[in-house]
């Protein structure tokens, strides 16, 4: 029998051995979020009988001596915005309250594959518009280590459920930092992969060309294996590269890592660490670097002189393509249609448009789409969204020039810890300023990695952020196993659900 | 092309858009089979649908067919061309915003000469781009709009023109010629009856009373789908202008650029509702689709592989097979007919006879049986072989047509391919040259015919007819077999010397 922190390598491997049954493992993750979840509201469908038909068939399969993929058995926790055939995918948005995909995103079908039981889908901030899971329209979700405390967002509910221990592993959406921070903020790992490295189809489109599907896990390794599983080239996605995956866990490897230390190189970009970083984040972050120097690794100052317009290229960027993508929810097809009839001389074509539209959003995806549009609009196209992407090729060439120097970039995941429910909900630059650090990876389309390293005064835990450059996942990966291995941060656990 | 119109010299002055449905199997950006009347929604998928998660992929046929399409019209082809989205709110549009190309076009300028009033006229191509076509809203009655998306995703190559047509007429044959153009180069079947090509001409008129010059405002004519209906609304905005202009004297202006539809009843244009800031596509790159590179050696491949065009072919076939001009652009127009034409010519036929056989024997056998001369199936040796025994005078005209006939027979009930040759001898249908055995039937006639001789001597002008009469007596005695020449040559010294 496994315990609520047992990974998911080690729940793979009782699986293979016969030591548990998949539908035990998920009878348990069932039970931890039945118990748990009516404080924390990760989920917003438990996806109870799926869970269950799938956990049998793949015992059924063990038992006749069917293959059983790398993630045999795993209890799998899904963001909302990931379509599946089997749940209602709806954004947490009431325009797509009621909605069922006809077909699975190209990651679940792959995890599902490799014998993943998906538990549930998770709550997010609307179409994944914000980094505090407080904007979905069917309620926020709180964080494992203070309930008071945001879990961050928007994939909120993924890294809320895995820090509670309701599943080892979780998949969310990152386009500005959102699977990075919420792992930050709730204690746990959050993997961000290289753009193209994972297929987007069947993730519902925020910001089309920063989007990418990223793992949530308790530690380094099972984060790497659950990407292992979804990542790879698909022809559905003409975004997703053809470079195959491969193999992180030998990266993993005590014998891997052995010499891996001396050899690496850290790069430690100035603006990182400016204005605005909370004192005690630095600190954490400044002890990390300091195991790493007492590992043997070579530590450098580098500078991206362009970083500090990251935030406006990106609030440019991801809006206009939110603004074109979110355009499809309009009450014709699918999705929330207005039951109020027309004014009486009303065009009714308008008028189902409008009043869907404003019915269906909320006031975040409102503010977004209007930041969108009007950056794309005629007269402004030129001055908004044709200098931002200028100003994405500028830093994009500054980051390839620092990581042509160094294996792995570090900094803090966020600038301070988890901030209080509501707190900053009357100020949404201050939200988007919190986003520094994140969004220049998702700019660049470089992989990137939070992981632990330390908890601020109030009990709140603290992440890291490891950079690397494309395609780097496994020097990525081992460099931030090489810090896990030295700390214990990844066995610490919420107090309340210990 | 100008007109006299009360004291005034009218220019009309026309650009034309031009959209062609392009021959794939398949639409634009999705595997959805293209099928024209199949029962609504029934050909469609997640992406032509704009499901959210569902992404766009390539048809690689389609460029190469728009490829194709403007080398024939001697385009620029891009190197790099680009995917943009426009955004226009409609319920056949499910996305809300239609993937077009904006400023990269796969096709820049080009020009098409088109013969028309004696001379060559060029006609400048502004630029032609892929797009994907919209569905189709359906109005059936109530107040109910329901929308057919079978069409939504349907490859469309927009072709524009310079301002070069000059009136109703020229625009017409214009339209007409590119029709044949592509239906030659197999890239679109551009049946009208099916909305497979649609115009939108730009009209307007320079108007020259005494020394001055005006100008009136430019309309488009939206979705025309005929010939017809194309020059009728230019020649009904021709009138509608210049007595617009008269009237209130409007000039062209930035912004008074208006649209018009087209009643095909009444053959007049009327006046459309503006969608409101129509210029406001809030064009950018599709954020789902990389850029497209044309690898030049490709194209150049295209090139040398393009058909020689149907109206310089045209010309030839007129020249070269003696084709009558009225009957020419019929055996061009069907393209492998045609090649057959030229095949045989090549192997070394004589020209001038297989013109006459491919308008003559070859396509009423054709017509016959519903198909084209190519349709017939017949091994192409068989049209030059039959042309040289005729053209040697081996055989008579009426004898190849013969000939002919049983070929075809042979080949259709016993798969057999008969050489004209052999059954020339086996029908008995080869021309007697043996000077002593025409010269016999000679005299055998002449002797049945002694009053037409006297006549003939009597009345020199009747000589020519008289001798016509006896060559056919003697065509009948030898059952078709005397050379109609040599005949003809006997008959004449004999008369002289009687």
């Amino acid at each position: 029998m496994g315990s609520t922190w047992t990974t998911a390598a080690e729940i793979r491997t009782r699986v293979v051995g016969g030591e548990s049954s998949a539908t035990d493992i998920c009878g348990q993750s069932l039970a931890r979020i039945d118990a748990g979840d009516s404080e924390i509201r990760a989920f917003l469908e438990v996806t109870r009988e799926h869970a269950t038909l799938r956990a049998r068939a793949l015992d059924a399969d063990r038992a006749a001596g069917g293959p059983l993929g790398l993630l045999a058995g795993v209890p799998l926790a899904v963001k909302d915005n990931i379509c599946t055939r089997f749940a209602r995918t709806t954004c947490a948005s009431q325009a797509l309250a009621e909605y069922r995909p006809p077909f699975d995103a190209a990651v679940i079908e792959r995890a599902e594959r490799a014998g993943a039981v998906i538990v549930g889908k998770t709550n997010l901030d609307e179409f994944a518009m914000g980094s505090s899971t407080e904007y979905g329209a069917f309620g926020l979700s709180r964080n494992p280590w203070n309930l008071e405390c945001v879990p961050g967002g928007s994939s909120g509910g993924s890294a809320a459920a895995v820090a509670a221990g309701f599943v080892p592993v979780a998949l969310g959406s990152d386009t500005g930092g959102s699977v990075r921070q919420p792992a930050a903020f709730c204690g746990v790992v959050g993997l961000k992969p290289t753009y193209g490295r994972v297929s987007r189809f069947g993730l519902v489109a925020y910001g089309s060309s920063l989007d990418q599907v990223g793992t949530m896990a308790r530690t380094v390794g099972d984060a790497a294996a659950l990407l292992e599983v979804i990542a790879g080239p698909d022809p559905r996605d003409s975004t997703c590269l053809t470079d195959p995956m491969v193999d992180l866990g030998s990266r993993l490897s005590d014998a891997a890592l052995a010499d891996a230390a001396r050899k690496l190189r850290i790069g430690i970009p100035r603006e990182f660490f400016g204005a605005g970083l909370d004192p005690e984040v630095e600190q954490a972050v400044r002890g990390a670097i300091a195991v790493y120097q007492r590992l043997g690794a070579a530590l450098i100052d580098v500078s991206l002189p362009s970083m500090p317009h990251a935030v406006a290229v990106y609030y440019l960027i991801a809006t206009a393509e939110c603004s074109s993508n979110l355009a499809r929810f309009d009450g014709v097809h699918y999705g929330h249609r207005t039951s109020r009839p027309p004014q009486p001389r009303a065009n009714p074509t308008e008028h189902l448009y409008s009043a869907s539209r404003a019915e269906g959003f909320g006031a975040e995806a409102k503010r977004r789409i209007i930041l969108g549009t009007f950056a794309l609009s005629a007269g402004y196209a030129d001055k908004y969204y044709g200098k931002a992407l200028q100003v994405r090729r500028l830093l994009n060439r500054e980051m390839q020039d620092v990581l042509s120097r160094v294996d792995v970039l570090i900094g803090p995941t966020t600038p301070t810890a988890a901030f209080r429910i509501g707190e900053k909900s009357a100020n949404p630059l201050q939200i988007y300023l919190a986003d520094t650090y994140t969004i220049v990876a998702n700019l660049c389309g470089v992989p990137a990695i939070s992981i632990p390293c330390g908890f601020a005064r109030c009990g709140l835990p603290i992440g890291m952020q490891l950079m690397a450059p494309h395609l780097g996942e496994p020097a990525l990966v081992q460099a931030a196993r090489l810090y896990e291995r030295e700390t214990d941060w990844h066995n610490c656990h919420p107090p309340a659900f210990q | 092309m100008s007109l006299a119109i009360d004291g005034c010299v009218v220019e009309p002055i026309i650009g034309l858009e031009v959209h062609l449905q392009l021959a794939t199997r398949t639409k634009m950006f999705c595997g959805c089979a293209l099928e024209f009347a199949a029962p609504p929604n029934s050909r469609v998928c997640p992406v032509c649908l704009g499901l959210p998660g569902a992404l766009p992929v390539v048809n690689s046929h389609a460029v190469e067919l728009a490829v194709r399409t403007g080398l024939a019209m001697h385009c620029r082809i891009a190197r790099v061309t680009r995917w943009d989205r426009k955004s226009y709110y409609y319920p056949d549009l499910p996305k809300n915003y239609q993937i077009s190309q904006y400023d990269q076009p796969i096709c820049g300028p080009g020009h098409f000469e088109l013969p028309f009033g004696g001379h060559i006229r060029k006609i400048r191509i502004r630029r032609a781009h892929l797009e994907e076509d919209a569905g189709k809203n359906i109005h059936p009655g109530d107040g109910i709009t329901a929308v057919d998306l079978n069409r939504a995703g349907a490859p469309l190559l927009e072709i524009v023109t310079e301002p070069d047509l000059r009136s109703a007429d020229e625009a017409k044959e214009f339209a007409e010629q590119l029709r044949r153009l592509a239906a030659y180069l197999g890239v679109s079947e551009a049946n009208m009856m099916k909305g497979q090509m649609r115009f939108e001409p730009n009209i307007n008129l320079r108007i020259r009373k005494a020394e001055a010059v005006f100008v009136t405002p430019i309309v488009e004519v939206k979705n025309l789908n005929s010939f017809r209906s194309l020059h009728g609304a230019i020649e009904y905005e021709v009138q509608r202008q210049f007595d617009e202009w008269r009237e209130t004297g409007r000039t062209t202006a930035v912004g008074n650029k208006s649209n018009r539809g087209w009643d095909d009843v009444g053959m007049r244009t009327l006046p459309q509702r503006e969608k409101e800031e129509a210029d406001q596509y809030r064009y950018f790159p599709d954020p789902d689709l990389p850029v497209v590179k044309l690898d030049p050696a490709w194209v150049e491949h295209l090139a040398e592989e393009l058909p020689e065009m149907p109206i310089p072919r045209t010309e030839r076939f007129t020249c070269e097979y003696k084709l009558p001009v009225r009957d020419a652009p019929a055996l061009v127009d069907d393209r492998a007919t045609a090649d057959l034409l030229d095949h045989a010519a090549e192997a070394g036929a004589d020209k001038a006879t297989l013109g006459k056989h491919f308008l003559g024997c070859w396509s009423k056998l054709a017509n016959e049986r519903g198909v084209t001369v190519a349709g017939l199936g017949l091994p192409p040796t068989a049209f030059g072989e039959l042309a040289e025994l005729a053209h040697r005078g081996v055989v008579s005209a009426t004898a190849a047509a013969q000939i002919a006939g049983e070929i075809v027979r042979c080949w259709e009930a016993e798969r057999r391919t008969a050489k004209p040759e052999a059954l020339a001898e086996t029908m008995g249908l080869v021309q007697n040259r043996d000077e002593g055995q025409i010269l016999e039937w000679v005299e055998q006639a002449l002797a049945a015919n002694s009053k037409a001789i006297a006549d003939s001597r009597e009345n020199p002008k009747k000589a020519a007819a008289i001798c016509g009469f006896l060559a056919g007596q003697v065509m009948k005695l030898s059952a078709g077999r005397a050379d109609p020449k040599r005949t003809r040559e006997l008959i004449a010294q004999r008369l002289e010397s009687v």
